[in-house]
């Protein structure tokens, strides 16, 4: 080759950035049109279900109106039969981050009861269930006189239970908190006993054997091997709890009469009408979920990678 | 045929320079069907520092008859001494150590820590601890792999890792249940070699449970046919090839005859049916 090279237009790869959020698109764009479609069904449903009272209205001030009108009122309502997503999100930003959080209308302070609730409920639960897993799992008597039981303790409705929870816990004089972390507790035992109970038994023979031929005692056959092994079914287990004792924490406001939670906030938003308020009341206790449930899996995340997973 | 040696017939002379000594053992499973007879009147006597292996068929009972040493299987009828105690105060003596077929190292802890695992449950030290699992583990040839967890090893090094294991108790039986059987070739003629090495320089008693002709060949004094329905012993053959013995010794007439006597003693048992 004796021509003179032709200088090749230079490809450049594109920088880490670009690629990073090329990266985070490909992930977001599904989201998003999700989120986007579910907006516009929400907006139209407003229209929809708001019509009656809109168009009773408009037809009183006797001016003639189309759609624009009706759409525009049935966005604006006080108290509407669905309010739009506009409202519900300017509600929301208002009582988080424009109220004091001492305010009894501060969302993040209600929430912060409903966390407490939550999270004591949740810790019991977790007792609870690893307790029962580990008797059940070592006791053939516990296992068969044991588990009909706590799958029968889930087949009765949490709103039966509940009032009755509060009553008796109340007349003891514990105070509200103790009965709602009790009723998160009885919701959320139950996913951690049954995997539990699986995972103390998902040691394969050869591991079990393993111990036997070092004459190791039942304690240190359960600390060695079978809680370990049983861990990533704890945190499977424990996703579902959290987001149970959340549930429960909730329930367990509505019949307490309690003042402050975001069961009373639904509560108090149902009373007077405010929908606005029950949605945005109803959006704190979805992130909440979300949230606990993404430090749960953290936690996870942490403990697999501590114990030599593969990250 | 049983060959038994004279001298341990009578169950009263239970001669403690006798790491294995079975007599009349029997073992059925009872099964949801039939009962399954996995040994009928196995009578054996293993002393110290010998090399033995179980070989013959799937069902020959050749692992039963291990995990009956191991106490880890109760006899129907028969006795089991292992050095000169009931296999059960054995086992609570931490007398042997186990090389399951698989590895069964615990995925959640490093090859160290595996490989102290029996050391944390008899209550060594901390620092002692550490101390004996690195020895062996340079006995099998990983140093420097202490803080790998098994999943970052390949097949023939978590076996390695489980041998470290059993020999961390630094018990004077060593127990093997076809450790080998799921490696390939290469891997297992190289760990076959260091594991005769081993055993030369430890005077260990190795019980080995194997169905490769060759592999029984190579590595033991003694091979205990075994076969099926029920599992019995047909045959015990002593290997003559002297040892320390290489891996090209295989090709030697001496290593094909006892290879063949081997092979007849499986066909007389109807191995090959």
């Amino acid at each position: 080759m004796t021509e003179a090279a032709v200088p090749l237009p230079v490809l450049r790869p594109p920088g880490p950035l670009a690629r990073r959020l090329a990266a985070l698109w490909q992930h977001a764009w599904p989201v998003l049109l999700v989120v986007a479609i579910g907006l516009l069904a929400w907006y139209a449903g407003a229209v929809a279900l708001n019509a009656p009272q809109v168009s009773e209205r408009l037809d009183g001030i006797g001016d003639p109106w189309g759609l624009p009108e009706l759409a525009q009122g049935a966005w604006a309502m006080e108290r509407p039969v669905l309010p739009a997503p506009h409202q519900v999100a300017l509600n929301w930003w208002a009582s988080v981050f424009e109220t004091e959080i001492t305010s009894p209308r501060s969302l993040v302070h209600h929430a912060g009861v409903t966390l407490t609730a939550t999270l004591l409920g949740f810790a019991l639960g977790m007792a609870l269930g690893v307790t029962l897993a580990i008797g059940v799992v070592h006791n053939a008597v516990l296992d068969r006189a044991l588990l009909p039981w706590i799958i029968a303790s889930q087949t009765i409705p949490i709103l039966a239970i509940a009032p009755m929870v509060v009553v008796v816990l109340g007349s003891l004089g514990y105070p509200p908190l103790v009965s709602k972390a009790v009723i998160s507790m009885y919701l959320c035992f139950f996913p951690v006993a049954i995997g539990m109970v699986k995972g103390l038994r998902s040691p394969d023979p050869l591991q079990r054997d393993l111990m036997r031929t070092y004459s190791a005692s039942g304690a240190q056959t359960l600390w060695k091997l079978r809680l370990p092994a049983a861990l990533p079914f704890l945190f499977a287990s424990a996703k579902v709890a959290i987001a149970t004792s959340l549930v429960g924490a909730i329930v367990g406001e509505l019949p307490t009469g309690a003042q402050a939670g975001l069961g009373a906030r639904l509560l108090s938003g149902s009373y007077f009408g405010q929908t606005i308020q029950i949605w945005s009341a109803l959006f704190m206790a979805a992130l909440l979920g979300v949230a606990l449930v993404a430090a749960v899996g953290l936690v996870e995340r942490l403990t697999m990678r501590f114990m030599g997973g593969r990250a | 045929m049983i060959q038994e040696r004279a001298e341990h017939l009578s169950p009263a002379a239970a001669d403690p320079q006798d790491a294995v000594v079975a007599k009349g053992l029997s073992l059925v499973f009872q099964t949801a069907d039939t009962p399954v007879t996995a040994l009928s009147d196995v009578n054996l006597t293993i002393s110290r520092g010998e090399f033995v292996s179980f070989i013959g068929p799937s069902g020959c009972g050749k692992t039963t008859l291990m995990r009956v040493i191991a106490d880890l299987e109760r006899p129907t009828s028969g006795s089991m001494l292992v050095n000169g105690v009931s296999a059960e105060d054995a086992r609570l003596a931490r007398a042997y150590g186990y090389v399951f077929q698989a590895a069964a190292l615990y995925p959640w802890r490093n090859v160290l820590k595996n490989v102290m695992l029996p050391l944390e449950i008899i209550g060594v030290p901390a620092p002692a601890r550490r101390e004996r699992a690195l020895k062996q583990l340079a006995l099998v040839g990983l140093d420097g792999f202490e803080r790998k967890y098994p999943w970052q090893l390949s097949g023939g090094m978590q076996q390695r890792v489980s041998i470290a294991r059993a020999l961390a108790l630094e018990p004077a039986l060593l127990l093997m249940d076809e450790p080998f059987g799921a490696l390939d070739e290469i891997t297992r003629d190289h760990l076959n070699e260091q594991l005769l090495r081993l055993w030369e320089r430890t005077g260990k008693t190795v019980v080995f449970v194997t169905h490769s002709i060759s592999e029984a060949v190579f590595l033991a004094n003694r091979i205990v046919v075994m076969s099926p329905r029920p599992g019995r012993i047909v045959e015990i053959i002593d290997n003559p090839i002297p040892g320390p013995r290489k891996l090209d010794v295989r090709d030697s007439p001496e290593f094909a005859a006892v290879a063949h006597r081997v092979r007849e003693a499986l066909r007389a048992g109807h191995s090959y049916d």
